[in-house]
């Protein structure tokens, strides 16, 4: 039986506590400790951002995070979005554009949409493509996301 | 993944007493993006995870016009480029921080790691070579420098002893009339490993019209990096011209030794090395031209 540290940490605003393996990432520990389940696993090895998180205002990809390495630290997740009864402008601009089909994509591309949006809240077209080169969709199409993140730029200013 | 030990040091003494304890199955945590996928893919097999991110020395992120920069190894990509005055002295490691990977990658990755991983397809460690950066390593028997060209020895391996870390790259200031740049071939726009990559630096005279000196290096067409010196050598005093530049990209190309494999053929490999090394140094003279 592989031995557990004990982290802290806060989640969405919140102070958290969990036990883990050394070897579970980020992602294993949302998911399957404290089970939130919005981040998704698509490929496991940095390629697809469907696992995006914010830690300490950085966009990161949860699966090449070790849980144990978050002590300390603060991780926004899709889940801390939206207020209870209310969406996210982001979240709106993905609705109203069709920017989302399947869906698995989406929760990565909308933190990394906040991210960006944080960062520079006016984006070039140039700019959101580059800056979402590491979210990949097989169904939607990047144009109608481009699109939405135009749109929740606006919404934002 | 394999089960292993996570530990995190706090003084760069406690990193190498624990690395040299350890042996081989211990391994330097920063930013983990190749690390963490090469145990999980059980290509790398490792005991011992030792997070340096802590340690105060590899996290130093500092310029000055006269003593250059100081670059710690665990410093991510994305605050390197965050700073105006970096971008303007390097160039050239800017080029290559903002294409590897994409942001949430940058937002983990570093050029220390991207070094101590020595993939021969590593985009930071041209840049690296053409700006003469030095490795600054601490181990159990004091610290020692070695230049940057001489770190990676083949595939994933390095200079590095038993017990030995990298805790930060040193770069000379640029000199006056002088710049950088690297690019890469990939077949797509971005979030791919180069096909072959060439970084440049050139110092020009006061008028702008001679190389004084300039620096060449290549990734993708070797077991590891390589600094292409007789292809350097031959511009120092050359004329700005389409001819020095040419006899230059022959002479690089003349040193690559690529492989065929499923990025490109040797052959492919081989004619880019000629078409980067020139868009690289004539990127470098219009930087310097530009300024
Ligand atoms: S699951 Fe993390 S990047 Fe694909
Ligand atoms: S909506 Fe299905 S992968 Fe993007």
């Amino acid at each position: 039986m592989a031995i557990k540290s004990h982290v802290q940490t806060t989640i969405n605003g919140e102070t958290v506590e969990f036990l883990c393996e050394s070897r579970q990432s980020l992602l294993e520990v949302l998911r399957d400790e404290l089970h939130l389940t919005g981040a998704k696993e698509g490929c496991n090895n940095g390629n697809c951002g469907a696992c995006s998180v914010i830690l300490d205002g950085r966009l990161v990809n949860s699966c090449l995070v070790l849980g144990v390495e978050t002590e300390g630290k603060s991780v926004e997740t899709i889940e801390g979005l939206a207020a209870p009864d209310k969406l996210h402008p982001i979240q709106d601009a993905f609705l109203e554009n069709a920017a989302l089909q399947c869906g698995i994509c989406t929760p990565g591309f909308i933190m990394s949409t906040k991210a960006l949006l944080d960062s520079n809240p006016n984006p070039t077209e140039h700019e959101i493509r580059y800056w979402l080169a590491g979210n990949l969709c097989r169904c939607t199409g990047y144009d109608k996301i481009v699109r939405a993140v135009q749109d929740a730029a606006k919404a934002s200013a | 993944m394999q089960a292993f030990e996570y530990i995190a040091a706090r003084t760069v003494p406690e990193a190498v007493a624990l690395l040299d304890e350890k042996g081989e199955k211990a391994r330097i945590l920063a930013g983990g993006t190749d690390l963490i996928v090469q145990v999980r893919e059980a290509r790398r097999d490792v005991d011992w995870m030792i997070d340096i991110k802590a340690i105060p020395e590899v996290n130093v992120l500092a310029y000055d016009a006269e003593a250059g920069l100081t670059l710690g190894a665990a410093v991510p990509c994305y605050q390197i480029y965050a700073e105006a005055d970096i971008c303007d002295a390097y160039p050239g490691i800017i080029d290559a921080t903002k294409i590897i990977g994409g942001t949430a990658i940058q937002g983990r990755a570093g050029v220390g790691g991207n070094l101590c991983n020595a993939s021969p397809a590593a985009d930071c460690i041209p840049p690296l070579i053409v700006l003469n950066a030095t490795c600054v390593i601490a181990g159990p028997n004091g610290e020692r420098d070695i230049p940057v060209e001489a770190f990676c020895t083949s595939p994933g391996q390095t200079a590095l002893e038993k017990g030995e870390m990298l805790v930060a790259l040193k770069i000379p200031a640029p000199q006056n009339n002088s710049s950088s740049f690297y690019l890469r071939f990939i077949p797509r726009n971005e979030m791919d490993i180069a096909v072959v990559g060439a970084g440049a630096s050139v110092t020009l005279d006061d008028a702008k019209q001679t190389i004084v000196s300039a620096r060449i290096a290549l990734a993708a067409v070797a077991p590891t990096p390589l600094f292409a010196e007789e292809a350097s050598a031959l511009l120092a005093g050359r004329e700005l011209s389409d001819e020095a530049i040419d006899a230059a990209a022959q002479a690089a190309q003349a040193i690559a030794r690529p492989i065929s494999d499923m990025r490109g053929t040797a052959e492919q490999r081989t004619h880019l090395v000629g078409v980067l090394t020139r868009r690289a140094l004539n990127g470098a003279i219009q930087r310097v031209l530009d300024a």
